[in-house]
Order: C-alpha cells, then structure tokens, then sequence
C-alpha cells in the first residue's frame, strides 16, 4: 500500500507542476484534473474512502467542470495561447519559488519535528457521519448557509443586463472623483510581463 | 509541497482562471494535510473539516468565476494586472 | 529740584500714550501731547536750572535716587539721577532747543501719515536723551545711549514705504552699534577693575588706584571713545550721518545736529577723569576731532543736497568739540556745544522750509532766488550760517569756536598743528556755508515757491535765531558755571600767539571763505563750474563728495565678505539637518507607495511573505 502512496503523491506534484506550466487554460485544467484523482488516491490509501470518493465527485467532478464551463464560454482561442506566451518570462518564476520554498522547508521542518508514521487504518464513514451531527452541526448548518449565499451571489453576478451604462461599479457613489488612471482602458495586451 | 505549487502558481500566472485553479490547488492540499492529520490521529475530525473545505471551495468557485464573467465583460481581459486600478 | 525726575518722565508718558493711544487721537491733541511733554520738561528744566544757580547743592551736584534697578551678588546699579552744571547745561539745551524743535514738526509733518508715531518716537528720543545725561551710573547711561540709538533709527526709517530709508536707517544702527560694542566694552572693563559702575565713583576710584599713563586707564578710555566716535558720526564712523538724512527734517534736526550726535562729546566730558589718566586717549580725541573735520568740510564742500551739506558740518563741528576734548578745553567744547545746538538746529529747520517751499526739491543747485520768497527763513538761514562760520563779534559760533581754535593752541595738550587744522576748518566751514547760502537764496529763481511756512514754523526760527546771536554774550558765565564740574582750560603754552591774534586770524579765514564763496557761487558761477570740469577738480571733487572713498571702503571690507558668508551659508548645515528630515519623509513615502501597486498578485505575495515570517518567528524564536 505505501508504493500506492508514493505514487500517487508524485503523481499529484508532477501533474501540478505541469498545470503551472502549460500556456494553454484548457489543458492546464487536464493537469488539475489528474492532480486530483492522484489526491483523491491518496485519500483511499490512508483510510479515508468516504472523503476520496466525495473528492473526485465534487471537486473533480464539479468544480473543475465549472472551470471548463467558463472556458469555454469565454472562448479565448489561440489569442490567450500568445498572450500566456508573452507574460510568461523565465524570470518570472524566481522570485515566488524562492518564496514558496522557504514556506515549504519551514513546512518540512516543522512536520519532520513532528515524526509521523504512516498508519494504514481507515478512520469509517460512518464515524464521520456521526461527527457531522455531532460536535459539528453548527458547522454544518453554516457550510448550508454558505452554500445558499454562494448560489445567490452567483446568480447575481451572473446575470448580464444589456444597458447598464455604468462602467464601474464605485463610480457611482463617489462622484468628485478625477479620471481615472490610463491603464484601465486598454485590454492588457500590450502590458509588459511583470514580477509580482 | 502542494500548497507552495499552489503559491507559486497564484504568484505567477497572470490568467485569472489559472489563478483561481492554483487557489484550488493550494485547498486542496490544505485538505489533505487535515485528512492525514485525522487519519494519523485516528479521528474523524480531519475528514469533517476536509468536508467542510470542500463545501467552501466549491462555493468560492462559483462566485469567482461569475466574478471572473463580470470582469471579462467589462475589462475585456483576464489579466490580472489590468485590475490595478485603486481608485473607486 | 525733586521734580528732576519729572524731567524725564514727561515725555517718556507721553511717547508711552501716544503709541498707544496715538491713532485714535486727532492731530491736535496729539500735536499738544507731544509738543506740551516737551514744554513741560523744558519749563521744570528752567526751574530747576535758577535753584541750582541760585543755591547750588553741596558739590556743585545734586543727586536723585529714584528705585534699585538690578541686585544681584553685589551688584546694584539704581535708577538715580545726577545733575551737576555740565548736565545742566546739556538738558536745558535739549528741551529748550527740542521744544522749539517739537513745535516746528507740529505743523512740518501735518500732512504726513503717521503724526502721533513720529511725535512719539520724539518724546522717546528726548526722553532717552534726558536719561543718558542724566543718568548717575555708566549702566543706566548705556540704556539711554541704547533708546536714543533706537529712536534715531526709527525716526530715519519713518518713510519706512521707501526702501532707501529702511536701509539709511539700517545702516546707522548698524555702524553705531559697532561704537555701541567698544563702549559697552569699556563699561565691563571698568567695572571689573574698579567694582563699581556709578560714573562719579568710577572718577574717584580710577584717580586713586590707577597712576598717570597706566593702560588700564588708555583702554578703558580707548574704548569709550569707540563708542562717542560711533554715536556722534566721527572718524572712522562717520558714514551714517549723511544718510540718516533720509528722515524727516525735524529728525534730523533734534537728533542728528544738536543732540544726540552730541552724546558721545557728553561721554568723553563725564569721563574725563579716565582721558585725563591716559594722555595717549586724550591725543587720540583730539587727532579723531582734527582729522574728522577738516574730512567732513572737504566733504561738505561738494554735496549738493542741502541737507547732507548741513549733515557733513555736524559731522565737522563736533569734530571741533573732540578736538577741543582732546587738548583739554573741556569747557570750551561745551560751550561750542550749546552754540552749535541752536545754529545747527536753525540751519535744519531752514532747509526743511526751503525743501517744503519747493515741493521736496533737496539740490541747492536747482534753488535760486529765495531770499524775496522766503525772508524769515533767508534771514534766519543767514545769521544761523554767519554763527556756523564764525561771523566775528556779532554771533555766538565765532565765540565759541575761536575759544577752541585758540585752546588747540595754547591748551595744555595743545599743538600748533592742531591750531592750523582749526583754522583750516574754519575756512572751509565759511566757503561751504556761503556756498549753500549765495546758491540758494541768491541768483535767478529756479522753481517757483510753492508752500510758504506757517507761524508755527517760522516762530522757532525767530527764537533760534535771537539765541544764534545771543548766546555767544554768555560766554564767560556759561563758563565759569561749567567749570564747575570740569577742569578749566589751562593756558599752558600761549607763547607765540595771544587769544586776540587767534582770533584775528580767524576772523580772516571767515572773509576769506565768504570771498571765495562769493566769487565762485554769485558772481562768477563759471569759476565753481570751471573747477569741477578740470580733470583734478574732478577727481578731487568725486572722491570728497562720496565721503573721501569710507562708504566704499567698507562696503569692500566688511560688507561684501559678510555678504559672501552669508550667502556660502545659506543652505547652512543646520538647514540641511532639517530639510534633510524632509526629504527622509518625502523618500520613504515613495518607497512605501511602491508597494501599493493594485496588483492582486503582488498583495498575494506580500501574504505569503508575512506568512513565511511570521513562521520562522514561531518556529525558530
């Protein structure tokens, strides 16, 4: 079962590290997808079926789609492929992999402190079903809430009224405000790739 | 390890639907690290709260993406630079 | 003789209500508090005067203690009053002159703005004046050496609307304040080695401790003289009287020709015990007095203002009471101090009709044919410029500058060559003043009259006038009260020389002046003209109307190199410190706003970067 582990999880960073790299949005969401249902093995083999299973069907199964939805309705084409292309510099990836590592030896170091072995027992779906409305059901009371108000929100949000005139939301209560800067208007096509 | 893939990629990338994946990503694995902990602790509450960070994420997509559908409309962009403005 | 204190206090209220009060008054009250202060303190004066002559004090001097000033360790000058004959003498000449001198500016600066400022700067003055001669200590003299520098700025700087006035005004205070520092100088010397400032204490103690010659008495002497030099427009710092005549004609009237430039002859009189200890001091009077006024009437001869004419003759008459200083003739210089006063104050108040008359016209050489115009200021301007001269016999300034000229000679301290400077001077004292006199009140008329005086002018010309004249018959009186307090004249060595044949000469040197005078400026006017445009003539005429080249020496010396520092320190260190912590302010806001791009990705890692930190600090610390 550990050979499983090891797998999956290498599985799971290699796919994610093509996902970074790949300039087309479709086909990094094909990583993001292998990524998790490597994650979501990796659930199965240290004994949690349940969350693996509710893994690949929610995240994988809709989150990601939703991503695809979006995609493709915006419909960007070989146009984004060129614009990824151009802001992508080599140089750009230094500085947030020197900050993402740091995190990552501090991560390691503290897990290592820890000294964690693996145990192979599978903690049942039903105990997690107890927990839910157990201890937890206030938790799960708000996750439902939450829910709700996302589905309003995107709703509302998603809703396109053909003749609204505004440009921009804020603009309306501050009315004294100058004009705004230049570098709103353009569409971003000719900003040059920028460090964060 | 998947949590600073995720960094990286949201620092990175300026396509907003990228760096809403890599948000993902870095819940994902924040997730993982709560199952594992449940499992090493052999609890349940590591899988509770795992449930509870999926139901977050999923509904943080769909509030993202319409946001992502609003500022395609209006900017005519996904550049995540062209949304620096900070007046208003 | 209580009411001493009344003296001073007068016009030290008065100015006090005028500044306050001044610019809600009308013109006639103001012009009857300031002009009555004056008459007040005048009045007492004459009172006080006939109880000290009647029935002198023991001493030959009265003091007044009025309240203790300082106390401090030991050291406690007091607000006291000492009057003695030479005080006397000097306060009854400010207020009488100073009166009539108030009276004349009542309706001489009618139609100026600011009528109760400039009655107030005056009552200050005399107030300060009356407290400088009547003052019993050194340090209460300084203060009013102070108010009347003070005064004397203010007054010139009246016109403050015109720029030249301020910097006129600027550099009289500037260039007495020099003296001001020597003198204060010399206060601290003596009162550090001799423990006391109470001038009559400081006499006694400096006669007991210090013996003939000794340099302690040199310097403290020395430095005193820096200070009359300054005050009284001597050599070398007589560069401030011309331009002080940028003030109003009563200013310069009072202050710059009978009084306050007679302060510094006041100093070396009190302190002439110290000059007396030190004969080199005492030379030194009497080189400065010689050398300034033979400079100041080589000067006066080229000016063609009328008014600086008459501020060079100040400058060369006091000149002539140093001298007389100088080689012992105390008396006599204070004799020629109460001539001069009213002559000199009449000579001013004449010129500031004739400048009114022709509305503010200051050149004599566009004047003309004044004397059908203007008879009372022709016949007043005329007697006060034969007693300036020295019109033998009739008018006071011949006795009294005769008694110099012949003590120059024959005084103990006396020198030939100090004799011919005086009679030199006295002849260049007739060729200017007939000069002024036949360029203005003779020949063709220029511009018309415009504005004749008033009886409020012309009553104070009349009376200065009669004392322009009388004065001289007191001579002996005036002197013998004099000596009273300072040492008589000794005739040391007459030989070679009677008083008469001095005073033959100098008789002499008068019509020759007004000969010469007469040729050049009335009959034949192109010999004056002819003078100047001969190449010397012109140089010479050049160099004497800018002051023999002190103006520009300075300006060299001290001027242009402070100026130079002042502007190499401009952005001076201290400055920068403080504009320094600006632009420190001013870099770390931008290097601040650097960090609020409106990237989301650039605040997303700021998180990331807190969050590593804050990491490391739990982990690791």
């Amino acid at each position: 079962m550990e050979v499983a582990f090891y797998i999956a999880a290498a599985v799971a960073i290699i796919a994610t590290m093509l996902m970074l790299r790949d300039l087309n949005v479709v086909h990094a969401l094909l990583y993001l997808i292998v990524s998790l249902l490597a994650v979501a093995v990796v659930f199965y083999v240290i004994g949690a079926p349940f969350m693996a299973a509710l893994e690949v069907i929610i995240y994988a199964g809709a989150i990601v789609v939703l991503f695809v939805f979006v995609v493709m309705m915006l419909n960007l084409g070989e146009h984004a492929v060129a614009m990824e292309q151009r802001w992508l510099t080599p140089g750009i990836w230094i500085g947030p992999t020197a900050l993402a590592g740091v995190l990552l030896g501090e991560v390691a170091y503290l897990a290592a402190r820890g000294g964690a072995q693996m145990e192979a027992q599978m903690v049942a779906p039903k105990q997690v079903g107890i927990g839910l409305f157990g201890p937890y059901l206030i938790g799960v009371e708000l996750a439902s809430m939450l829910l709700l108000a996302g589905l309003v929100g995107a709703y509302h949000l998603g809703v396109r009224r053909r003749q609204r005139t505004e440009i921009r939301h804020a603009r309306d209560t501050h009315e004294r405000r100058v004009a705004p800067s230049s570098d709103v208007v353009l569409a971003g096509t000719d900003r040059p790739a920028r460090t964060p | 390890m998947l949590f600073s893939l995720g960094l990286i990629g949201l620092l990175v990338r300026r396509n907003l639907i990228v760096v809403l994946m890599s948000l993902e990503v870095m819940l994902n694995a924040a997730g993982l690290a709560f199952v594992v902990a449940g499992s090493r602790w052999q609890q349940a509450d590591g899988q509770i709260v795992f449930l509870f960070i999926l139901t977050m994420a999923a509904t943080e997509v769909a509030i993202g993406l319409a946001l992502v559908l609003q500022v395609y409309h209006q900017f005519k962009s996904l550049d995540a630079d062209v949304l620096s403005e900070m007046r208003g | 003789m209580q009411l001493l204190w009344l003296i001073v206090a007068m016009p030290l209220v008065s100015a006090l209500v005028l500044a306050v009060l001044g610019s809600h008054l009308s013109r006639r009250v103001v012009a009857a508090w300031g002009v009555g202060s004056i008459g007040v303190s005048a009045v007492i004066t004459m009172l006080v005067a006939v109880e000290f002559v009647s029935s002198p004090p023991a001493g030959n001097a009265y003091t007044q203690f009025l309240w203790t000033w300082i106390n401090v360790a030991g050291f406690q000058p007091h607000i006291g009053f000492y009057l003695d004959a030479l005080s006397l003498v000097m306060i009854f000449v400010v207020t009488f002159v100073g009166f009539w001198i108030h009276l004349y500016s009542a309706e001489f600066m009618m139609h100026d703005e600011g009528y109760s400022r400039f009655f107030a700067y005056m009552n200050l003055f005399v107030a300060s004046m009356l407290t400088l001669l009547l003052a019993d200590n050194l340090l209460l003299l300084y203060l009013g050496w102070e108010g009347v520098g003070l005064c004397s700025y203010l007054l010139i700087g009246f016109w403050y609307r015109d720029v030249a006035n301020g910097l006129a005004a600027r550099k009289a205070f500037i260039v007495t304040r020099v003296g001001d520092t020597a003198m204060l100088l010399g206060l601290f010397l003596l009162f550090t080695s001799l423990g006391t400032v109470q001038i009559q204490d400081l006499m006694h103690r400096a006669s007991e401790h210090w013996p003939m010659g000794s340099t302690m008495a040199a310097a403290a002497a020395l430095l005193l003289l820096g200070g009359a030099v300054g005050k009284s427009a001597q050599l070398p710092l007589q560069v401030w009287l011309p331009d002080a005549m940028a003030g109003p004609t009563p200013t310069s009237a009072l202050i710059h020709a009978a009084t306050m430039v007679t302060a510094g002859v006041y100093l070396v009189a009190r302190t002439h015990v110290l000059f007396a200890l030190a004969p080199p001091a005492q030379f030194a009077v009497a080189v400065v007095g010689g050398a300034t006024l033979l400079l100041a009437g080589c000067s006066a001869l080229t000016q063609h203002d009328i008014k600086r004419v008459l501020a060079y003759s100040t400058v060369s008459q006091i000149g002539y009471m140093f001298l007389a200083l100088g080689v012992g003739a105390w008396s006599a210089a204070i004799f020629h101090f109460f001539t001069h006063a009213f002559f000199k104050a009449l000579l001013f108040l004449g010129a500031g009709v004739i400048i009114e008359a022709l509305q503010d016209e200051h050149s004599i050489f566009r004047m003309g044919g004044l004397r059908k115009e203007l008879p009372v200021a022709f016949w007043t301007f005329l007697i006060a410029g034969c007693s300036l001269a020295g019109l033998p016999f009739i008018t006071a300034g011949f006795y009294s500058k005769d008694l110099i000229i012949w003590g120059a000679w024959s005084a103990a301290q006396g020198h030939p060559s100090f004799w011919i400077v005086g009679m030199i001077g006295a002849l260049l004292t007739a060729l200017y003043t007939f000069r002024v006199i036949f360029r203005v009140f003779f020949g063709p008329i220029q511009i018309p009259v415009g504005k004749r005086p008033g009886y409020v002018m012309t009553v104070p010309l009349v009376i200065l006038a009669f004392f322009a004249i009388v004065a001289g018959s007191v001579k002996d009186p005036l002197l013998a009260f004099v000596q009273s307090t300072l040492p008589p004249m000794v005739e040391a060595n007459a030989a070679g020389m009677t008083e008469t044949l001095s005073e033959v000469v100098a008789a002499l040197a008068f019509l020759s002046g007004l000969y010469v005078a007469y040729l050049c400026h009335l009959q034949k006017r192109i010999l004056a003209d002819g003078a100047v445009a001969h190449p010397a003539g012109r140089a010479l005429h050049a160099w004497w109307f800018a002051d023999w080249g002190f103006d520009w020496l300075y300006d060299k010396a001290f001027v242009q190199p402070f100026l130079w520092v002042a502007q190499l320190n401009k952005n001076d260190f201290i400055d920068a410190f403080y504009t320094g912590i600006a632009r420190l302010t001013e870099a770390s806001y931008r290097a601040v706003q650097l960090t609020q791009t409106g990237q989301v990705r650039w605040y997303a890692a700021g998180i990331a970067a807190g969050s590593v930190v804050f990491l490391a600090m739990v982990v690791f610390a």
